[in-house]
């Protein structure tokens, strides 16, 4: 078993098998995005409280989400990088990293037009918004200073540094609304209470998140075979790859 | 399973929070746009560096 995932661990081997899923979660990420945004657009009813505003959950607590998780699963591939010194962990790491800042990025847009008409204010420096802020600026030092780095070993391993120890702001946000009054609410789906939503939107808003997810997962394996395509670059293997030997 | 719109113009105006909905999801959408083509066109640069350098390998053998 464990010889088999140090097998697709090797780049050549990942290569082939991120080729051949990518595609089936980017047709899945369509699929559910349709359905996610009819149910959450046309059918769900407006909320009693917030009237048709309220929709913007369907974009806001996806991303939200999955600019948490993403940033765990970088600290998931550093640790794996550091431990096990695979090649293929700085390179998933790093393809992870631009879906990352686009999910903290949304979540923070979204939360400020959310903000605007339900609390009267874009922006509030309360423990919620704060910690987000700090994820996107996590996922951006990350970006930068991996970019900045030339030899790629040692860019991998200086990322990897980041994205575990940055990882401990990741409970800071979940955690923000019990642990400091703030005037973000709080969680409306929590894994140990019954969610406190209507059907519809609950519904609408976990096939929403699904979409992120497959999205995310298909951008991931696309992103990484350019990153080994690259570092490869002079291989025997890359050689022989059709899409290389017919450009050329 | 029914349609909550009676009409588009109540679509649209999302309750006087048109701005704010459309807004939060006119941006997503052009983001996750943005960053699929910014996917393709590394992987078009990567192909074409890795092209050169095969290229480069192969003068050096001749």
């Amino acid at each position: 078993m464990s010889i088999r995932w140090f097998y697709y661990a090797a780049p050549q081997t990942f290569y082939g098998l991120a080729g051949r899923l990518w595609p089936w979660f980017a047709a899945l990420a369509g699929l559910l995005a349709l359905t996610g945004l009819a149910i959450g657009l046309v059918i769900a009813p407006a909320d009693a409280v917030q009237g048709e505003g309220y929709r913007i959950i369907y974009i806001h607590v996806p991303t939200s989400w999955m600019s948490m998780v993403i940033y765990l699963a970088m600290a998931f591939w550093s640790i794996l990088g550091l431990v096990f010194n695979t090649r293929l962990s700085g390179m998933m790491t790093r393809a992870l990293a631009p879906t990352g800042a686009l999910c903290a990025f949304l979540s923070l847009w979204t939360g400020a037009l959310w903000g605007k008409p339900m609390w009267g204010t874009w922006w509030v420096w309360d423990a919620r918004l704060t910690s987000e802020l700090i994820l996107f600026f996590l996922y951006l030092g990350y970006m930068a200073l991996t970019s900045a780095i030339d030899d790629p070993r040692r860019s991998d391993r200086a990322g990897a540094l980041v994205a575990i120890v940055g990882a401990v702001n990741v409970p800071i946000i979940y955690f923000s609304v019990k642990w400091w009054n703030t005037l973000h609410q709080g969680a409306s789906v929590s894994v140990t209470q019954s969610p406190s939503m209507a059907q519809t939107m609950l519904w609408g808003m976990l096939i929403m998140a699904l979409a992120y997810w497959a999205m995310a997962i298909a951008l991931v394996l696309y992103r990484v075979r350019s990153l080994i395509l690259w570092r490869e670059r002079h291989t025997d293997w890359v050689r022989q790859l059709p899409e290389v030997r017919g450009g050329a | 399973m029914n349609i909550w719109w009676d009409n588009w113009s109540d679509f649209w105006a999302m309750g006087k929070h048109g701005l704010y909905v459309w807004g939060s999801y006119g941006v997503a959408a052009a983001l996750v746009i943005a960053e699929v083509w910014q996917a393709q066109r590394a992987r078009r640069l990567a192909l074409r560096e890795v092209q050169q350098a095969q290229l480069a390998r192969t003068e050096e053998w001749t």
